[in-house]
C-alpha cells in the first residue's frame, strides 16, 4: 500500500478501509493541494481494490477538519489577478477549473462504486462537510464538540463543492436555504433531524458504527443518482415551490440588503440546480463559484474576516520579545455596567477577578450581572448550573483595595471623571507590585493624561471595551505616550485570554472607533437637518450595510450623551469643532423635548410598551422642512455614510493613530459593524481604489461640506495608485517580525 | 393608415371564482366560445371574414392552454379561416388584445378582428402558469418582487391613504355597481351564460355585495400582513422606498378586486369592413400605448402610461370625459385620482372590479365595453381605459365615439 503524508489507510479483516486524515505539523486538518491529490489516489485505490468493500473516512485529530485553507484560496486569487492581466479568458478558465477541483473530486468519490461513510468525530466545516455529504453514509459522534457547517457565506464565498446541491437534495428546502445562506452551525441532533446525517454514535463507537453501515450493505449510489429521485420539497414549480421561492428571495433581501453576492448566488445555485440533473447542477454551481470568487466582496471578506481576524487574534501585533503571561488574578475597579461586564468576561475565561466598588453592596451588584448572564445562557442551553457556580466562584466582590494585592493586571472602569480615576489609580498602585499593569477602560479621556496619575506610566495602558462587554468582540488597546512593550504584551495576552480581538491604537481623543462612530452619527444629523425623512436616513445606513441606523445608535448611547460630548468638544477645541446645526438639533431634542434616548423611552425614536415596536418620533418631520423623497438620491446617502467613516479611518492612519490596516478594517467591522461586505473601512477605499474614492469624496465635499475633505494621504494614494495594504503593508511587517 | 373602429362589445356575467361559483361548472374555453357566439350572432358576422381572434389569458395552462381562442372558435363553430392568438400582459391582457387588434387593422394587415379575453380563475387558478419573475432569484432580486397586495399597501402607505380611505372607496364601488345593475346600464353588453338546453347558468355579476358598508369592511383583517412580515416583502418594499419606516397594510378581500370567472369580446374592424358587414361603428380607437413602470410598487403604471398616452395623442386630461381604471385594489384608483386630481365623478362611474370582480385576462375588454356603453348612455364623447399590471406595466387606450 502506498504511503500517504496526510492519511493512513488501514483495511480491516472485514475488508473495510479506515481512512484517517491526520496532517503532520498542523493542529487541524485542512484541504491543501496535497491533501486533495492524496484523497484522489485513495479513492482510486479503494475503487480499484477487490479486497476493499468500502471506506470509512475519519480524522486523527480532535476535530474532523476546518475545511479549505482560505489563505490558499487567497493565493489562488492572487495568481488569477496576475494571469488576468495577460489573458483574461485563460485566467478565468483556470479559476473555473480550480473552483471545480474539489466538487468533481467528491463526485468521483460518490460514483466510485464503493460505499463510503464519513465518521465525523469533531468540528467539520466547509469543504470537509461537503466531503461528508458526498459520502454515502454519515455518522457523527454524540458530542458537543461536533459542529457541522457550511460557513463560507460568512467570508463572502459559498459552498462550491456540491454543498448547494446536496443539502437541498437531502433537507427540506426552507431549512436547506437557511443553513446555506446563513452559514448556520449544526449539532449532530440538528443535522440528523434535517436529514443531513444518518446516525449519531457514542464517540467511542463512531468508527465501529460507520463500518457497520458498510457491512450492513450501504448502497454506493446516492439517492439523487437513483431513478425516480424526488426532491424533499417537491419540484420547484409546484404549489410548495411557489410558497417557498418568492419569500426566500424577499427574506434574503431583508437579511442582506442585497449587499452579499455570495448569498444571492447560493439561492441561484439551489433554484437552478434543482431544475436539472445532478451533474449539470454541479456545473451550474461551479460557474457561480467562479463568478463569486472574482468579486471584490469575496476578496475583502476573506482577507478581513478570516485571514486578518485570525492573525490579530493570534497576536500579530504583540511584541514578541515579551514572554506570554498566564493570569493568576485580575482586578476590576468599578462594578458599574462596564466593570461588571469586564468581570464577567474575565471570569468566563477562568481567571479569578477582584471586583471593587466604593462599597461591597455595589460590588455585589456588579457580580450579580454575571449571575444574570449565566442564567440566560442556562435558559438557552448554552451553560449548566455548574458552569454558573464555577464562574461566580471566580469573582470576589469587595470594597477593599487591599484585595488587589497579587494582581497582574488591574482594569479601571470607574466613572468618567479625571479626579475619581486619579484616586482609583493611586489607591490601586499602593497595593500593586511594581510589575503589575494598570489599564483604564476610559472612552473619553486621553490615556497619556491619565498616565500622569501613575507612578509607573510605562505600565499604564488603555483597554477600551465596548458595550455590552459580553457581546462586543473588539477591544481597543490604547498606547499612552510612555506605555511600554511589556504593558502592551500583557494587555494583548489578556484580550486573547478572554477570546476577544485586540487592536492597538495610539492615544488620541476618541481613539479610533469612537471617532468613526461620531462621524457616522454626525452625517445622519446633517441629513435630518437637510430634510431627508428620518426613516430614509436610517434605511439608507442599513442599505449601506450598517447593522444599526445612526439615529437608533444615538438613542442607544443616549442623546444627552451626544450633547455632553458636543459641549465638551466645544470647551476643549473651540466652537468651530462642532457643527452649530448639529448642536441645535441635539439641544432641541434634549432641552426642548426631553428626548434623551432609549433610556427615557424617547429620543429620535419613540419606545412604546412591548410588544409594540419602536418607531421614529413623528415630531422629527416638523423640525425641518422635508424633502420630496422621490427626489433624493438614496445611493448618495449610502455613500455619505460609508465615506465619512472611511475618511476618518484614513485620517487615523495618516495620523499614525492606527498603524496596521488590518486593525482598522477588522476594528471597524467588529466595533460598529462597518459594512462587512466591504472588508472594513479601509478595504472599502481599497476596493474601489483611492482615485475613485477621492473623486467621490470631492463630489460629496462640494455638495455637503468639509467633512468629506480627503486627507493628503489619500490624495497621494490616488496619485500613486497605492492601496492601504500596499502602503502600510502588514505582511511585510509580519515577515520582518518573523525573520 | 386606417382607423380601427369598435362595432360591438360583449361580456359574460362574472361568476365567483370559487368552487361554489356559478361558472365553476363551465370550462374556460366555453366562456370564450359564449362571447364569440354572441359577437357573431348579434352582428350577423360571417366568421370566415374574421382575420384574427385575439384573447388575453393570464394563466393559459391546463384547460386554458394551447391557444384558447382557437379552441373557443372551434366550440363556437366559427369558420376555420378565423385564426386565434392568445396573449398575456397580465391584468391588461384583454385591453392589449384590443390594442393589438386595432394595430393590425391600422397597419392594414387585418380588416376584422375579435379581441377580448377569458379567465376561469375558479377552474385554472391564479399563478398557475408559474414564471421566473417571482421564482428565479436572478429575476426576483433585481425586480424587487412583491405580491401585488403588498404593492397595493405600499401605494397606500407612500401616498397616504388610510384604511378608511380605501374602505370608503370600496363601499362606493359596491354602491355604483348595484345602482348600474338596477338601472340596467350593463344590459347592452352582458350576455347570460346558458347551458346547452337554453337554461340560464348565470345572468348577473355574482361577486357583488351591495349591502357593504364601512362597518362591515372594518371587520375584515388586512390580508397582506403575513406575507409582508413573515414573507419578508415589507422589507423589500422599504428597501425600495426607504422613506417609509413600515408598511401600512390596509387591503383585504373587501377593498381588492374579486376573484371571478368570465370572458369578454370586442368586435373591431376598419371602416370599410364595417360597411361590408353593414354595421355602424360605435367608437373609434383614438390612441393607445404601453409602459413599463417601477416594478416594486408595481401598480402605478396607469399614472405613467396615461401621461405617456396623453402626450402621444396630444390631448389634455380635460379632453377625457370618463376614465375607467381597473379596480385591482382601492389604492390603485385613489393614487390615480390623486396624481391627476380627477374627481370620482369622472372615474369608474359604474363601479368596478372591487364589486364585480376581475377575471384577469378578460377584464380589459370588459371595462372597455362598460365605459363605451356609459359614453353612449351619457352622450359623452371620449374615454380613457387603463389597467395596472403585474411586474410594473401600464396599458391605456383612448376611445372616441363616432
Amino acid at each position: 500500500m502506498t504511503d500517504y503524508k496526510n492519511f493512513t489507510v488501514d483495511v480491516d479483516a472485514d475488508g473495510v478501509a479506515l481512512v484517517t486524515w491526520d496532517m503532520p505539523d498542523r493542529s487541524m486538518n485542512v484541504f491543501t493541494e496535497e491533501v486533495m491529490n492524496e484523497l484522489d489516489a485513495i479513492i482510486d485505490h479503494v475503487a480499484g481494490s477487490d479486497a476493499i468493500k468500502g471506506a470509512v473516512i475519519t480524522s486523527g485529530k480532535e476535530t474532523f477538519s476546518g475545511g479549505a485553507d482560505l489563505t490558499m484560496l487567497q493565493k489562488m486569487l492572487g495568481l488569477f489577478e496576475k494571469e488576468k492581466a495577460n489573458d483574461r479568458k485563460k485566467a478565468v478558465k483556470l479559476l473555473f477549473d480550480n473552483a471545480g477541483r474539489m466538487g468533481w473530486l467528491w463526485r468521483k468519490l460518490e460514483t466510485s462504486g464503493k460505499p463510503c461513510v464519513s465518521a465525523i468525530n469533531g468540528t467539520c466545516m466547509g469543504g470537509a462537510f461537503e466531503l461528508s455529504l458526498a459520502c454515502h453514509g454519515r455518522v457523527a459522534a454524540d458530542s458537543p464538540a461536533v459542529k457541522m457547517a457550511l460557513p463560507e457565506v460568512k467570508v463572502g464565498i459559498f459552498p462550491g463543492a456540491g454543498g448547494t446541491q446536496r443539502v437541498p437534495r437531502l433537507a427540506k428546502p426552507q431549512e436547506a436555504l437557511q443553513m446555506l445562506t446563513t452559514g448556520q452551525t449544526l449539532t449532530p441532533q440538528k443535522a440528523k433531524a434535517m436529514g443531513l446525517i444518518h446516525e449519531i454514535a457514542a464517540p467511542k463507537k463512531l468508527v465501529e458504527t460507520a463500518k457497520k453501515m458498510i457491512l450492513d450493505g450501504l448502497s454506493p449510489v446516492q439517492p439523487w443518482d437513483e431513478k425516480g429521485f424526488k426532491l424533499p420539497g417537491g419540484p420547484v414549480y409546484s404549489a410548495a415551490g411557489a410558497n417557498l421561492w418568492p419569500p426566500a428571495i424577499a427574506i434574503l433581501r431583508r437579511e442582506t440588503y442585497n449587499n452579499y453576492p455570495a448569498a444571492a448566488a447560493i439561492l441561484k445555485c439551489v433554484y437552478e440546480g434543482m431544475l436539472v440533473p445532478f451533474e449539470t447542477a454541479l456545473t451550474i454551481e461551479q460557474r457561480y463559484f467562479t463568478e463569486i470568487m472574482q468579486t471584490t466582496e469575496a476578496k475583502m471578506m476573506i482577507r478581513s474576516l478570516f485571514v486578518s481576524l485570525q492573525e490579530l487574534n493570534k497576536g500579530a501585533r504583540r511584541p514578541d520579545d515579551v514572554p506570554v503571561r498566564k493570569f493568576k488574578k485580575i482586578g476590576v475597579l468599578g462594578a458599574g455596567f462596564m466593570g461588571a461586564g469586564i468581570a464577567f468576561v474575565t471570569a468566563k475565561a477562568g481567571i479569578p477577578v477582584v471586583l471593587i466598588d466604593r462599597d461591597t453592596a455595589s460590588a455585589e451588584k456588579g457580580k450579580a450581572h454575571s449571575a444574570e448572564l449565566m442564567d440566560k445562557s442556562i435558559k438557552r442551553g448554552r451553560a449548566t448550573a455548574e458552569d454558573k457556580e464555577k464562574l461566580l466562584s471566580l469573582i470576589t466582590p469587595s470594597e477593599d483595595y487591599a484585595e488587589l494585592e497579587g494582581c497582574d493586571l488591574v482594569i479601571e472602569a470607574v466613572f468618567e471623571d479625571s479626579e475619581i480615576k486619579k484616586a482609583a489609580t493611586e489607591k490601586a498602585e499602593a497595593v500593586l507590585k511594581p510589575s503589575a499593569v494598570f489599564a483604564s477602560n476610559t472612552s473619553t479621556i486621553p490615556i497619556s493624561g491619565l498616565a500622569k496619575n501613575s507612578k509607573r506610566p510605562k505600565n499604564f495602558i488603555g483597554i477600551h471595551f465596548f458595550s455590552p462587554v459580553d457581546k462586543m468582540m473588539l477591544v481597543e488597546i490604547i498606547m499612552g505616550r510612555k506605555t511600554g512593550d511589556k504593558a502592551l504584551a500583557m494587555a494583548m495576552d489578556y484580550v486573547r485570554a478572554i477570546k476577544k480581538t485586540p487592536i492597538v491604537v495610539n492615544d488620541t481623543r476618541g481613539f479610533y472607533v469612537n471617532r468613526c462612530v461620531l462621524r457616522y452619527m454626525q452625517e445622519a444629523f446633517s441629513m435630518v437637518i437637510e430634510g431627508v425623512p428620518a426613516p430614509m436616513v436610517e434605511n439608507a445606513a442599513k442599505m449601506a450595510g450598517m447593522p444599526v441606523g445612526p439615529l437608533a445608535l444615538t438613542d442607544e448611547t443616549a442623546v444627552d450623551l451626544a450633547q455632553k460630548i458636543m459641549k465638551q468638544t466645544v470647551r476643549d477645541l473651540g466652537p468651530k469643532a462642532v457643527d452649530p446645526r448639529h448642536m441645535e438639533l441635539i439641544d432641541t431634542l434634549v432641552d426642548k423635548h426631553g428626548r434623551l434616548g432609549r433610556k427615557n423611552g424617547k429620543g429620535f425614536y419613540d419606545y412604546p410598551a412591548k410588544p409594540a415596536k419602536k418607531h421614529l418620533w413623528a415630531g422629527l418631520k416638523d423640525l425641518y422642512p422635508q424633502k420630496n423623497p422621490d427626489k433624493i438620491d438614496v445611493e448618495e446617502l449610502q455613500e455619505r455614510f460609508l465615506a465619512t467613516i472611511a475618511l476618518e479611518a484614513a485620517r487615523i492612519m495618516e495620523e499614525g493613530i492606527v498603524v496596521d490596516p488590518r486593525e482598522a478594517d477588522v476594528g471597524s467591522i467588529l466595533a460598529f459593524g462597518f459594512a462587512p461586505y466591504t472588508g472594513g473601512a479601509l478595504s472599502y477605499i481599497d476596493g474601489m481604489g483611492a482615485e475613485a474614492f477621492v473623486a467621490m469624496t470631492k463630489r460629496l465635499q462640494k455638495k455637503y461640506g468639509k467633512q468629506f475633505k480627503a486627507p493628503k494621504l489619500l490624495l497621494d494614494m490616488a496619485g500613486s495608485g497605492e492601496t492601504f495594504y500596499q502602503r502600510f503593508a502588514p505582511e511585510k511587517a509580519a515577515e520582518k517580525k518573523a525573520a | 393608415m386606417a382607423d380601427a373602429y369598435v362595432y360591438d362589445a360583449v361580456r359574460t356575467p362574472r361568476g365567483r371564482g370559487k368552487k361554489d361559483g356559478s361558472l365553476h361548472e363551465v370550462p374556460a374555453v366555453r366562456l370564450g366560445a359564449k362571447v364569440l357566439e354572441a359577437v357573431r350572432d348579434r352582428n350577423g358576422l360571417d366568421t370566415a371574414k374574421v382575420d384574427d381572434i385575439i384573447f388575453g389569458c393570464v394563466d393559459p395552462v391546463g384547460e386554458a392552454g394551447s391557444v384558447i381562442p382557437r379552441s373557443a372558435a372551434f366550440e363556437a363553430r366559427y369558420a376555420n379561416a378565423a385564426p386565434g392568438i392568445q396573449i398575456s400582459r397580465f391584468c391588461a391582457s384583454g385591453l392589449d388584445a384590443i390594442n393589438l387588434g386595432a394595430a393590425k387593422i391600422a397597419g392594414g394587415s387585418d380588416e376584422i378582428v375579435i379581441a377580448g379575453g377569458v379567465e376561469s380563475m375558479s377552474r385554472v387558478g391564479m399563478g398557475m402558469s408559474g414564471g421566473a419573475w417571482f421564482m428565479d432569484p436572478s429575476v426576483g432580486i433585481p425586480s424587487y418582487f412583491m405580491p401585488q397586495g403588498v404593492s397595493a399597501d405600499l401605494i397606500a402607505t407612500k401616498y397616504g391613504f388610510s384604511r378608511d380611505d380605501v374602505d370608503a372607496y370600496a363601499v362606493e364601488s359596491q354602491k355604483r355597481a348595484k345602482h348600474s345593475w338596477d338601472k340596467g346600464y350593463f344590459k347592452k353588453s352582458v350576455i347570460p351564460v346558458e347551458d346547452q338546453n337554453g337554461l340560464t347558468i348565470l345572468d348577473h355579476d355574482e361577486h357583488m355585495r351591495p349591502g357593504t358598508d364601512m362597518q362591515a369592511l372594518g371587520q375584515l383583517n388586512p390580508s397582506f400582513v403575513m406575507p409582508g412580515e413573515m414573507g419578508g416583502f415589507d422589507a423589500v418594499a422599504v428597501q425600495r422606498y426607504p422613506e417609509l419606516e413600515s408598511i401600512n397594510h390596509v387591503h383585504h378581500a373587501g377593498n381588492s378586486s374579486g376573484i371571478v370567472d368570465g370572458a369578454a369580446a370586442v368586435l373591431l374592424g376598419s371602416r370599410k369592413a364595417g360597411k361590408s358587414m353593414g354595421l355602424e361603428p360605435r367608437a373609434k380607437i383614438r390612441a393607445f400605448t404601453n409602459i413599463g413602470s417601477e416594478p416594486a410598487i408595481m401598480l402605478t403604471g396607469p399614472v405613467d402610461v396615461t401621461e405617456k398616452l396623453l402626450k402621444k395623442a396630444r390631448m389634455k386630461l380635460s379632453d377625457i370625459d370618463l376614465f375607467e381604471l381597473n379596480e385591482a385594489f382601492a389604492s390603485v384608483v385613489l393614487r390615480y385620482m390623486q396624481a391627476f386630481e380627477i374627481d370620482h365623478d369622472r372615474i369608474n362611474v359604474n363601479g368596478g372590479a372591487i364589486a364585480m370582480g376581475h377575471p384577469l385576462g378578460a377584464t380589459g375588454a370588459m371595462i372597455f365595453g362598460t365605459v363605451l356603453d356609459e359614453l353612449e348612455r351619457r352622450n359623452l364623447n371620449t374615454a380613457l381605459v387603463t389597467l395596472c399590471i403585474g411586474a410594473g406595466m401600464g396599458t391605456a387606450t383612448i376611445i372616441e365615439r363616432v
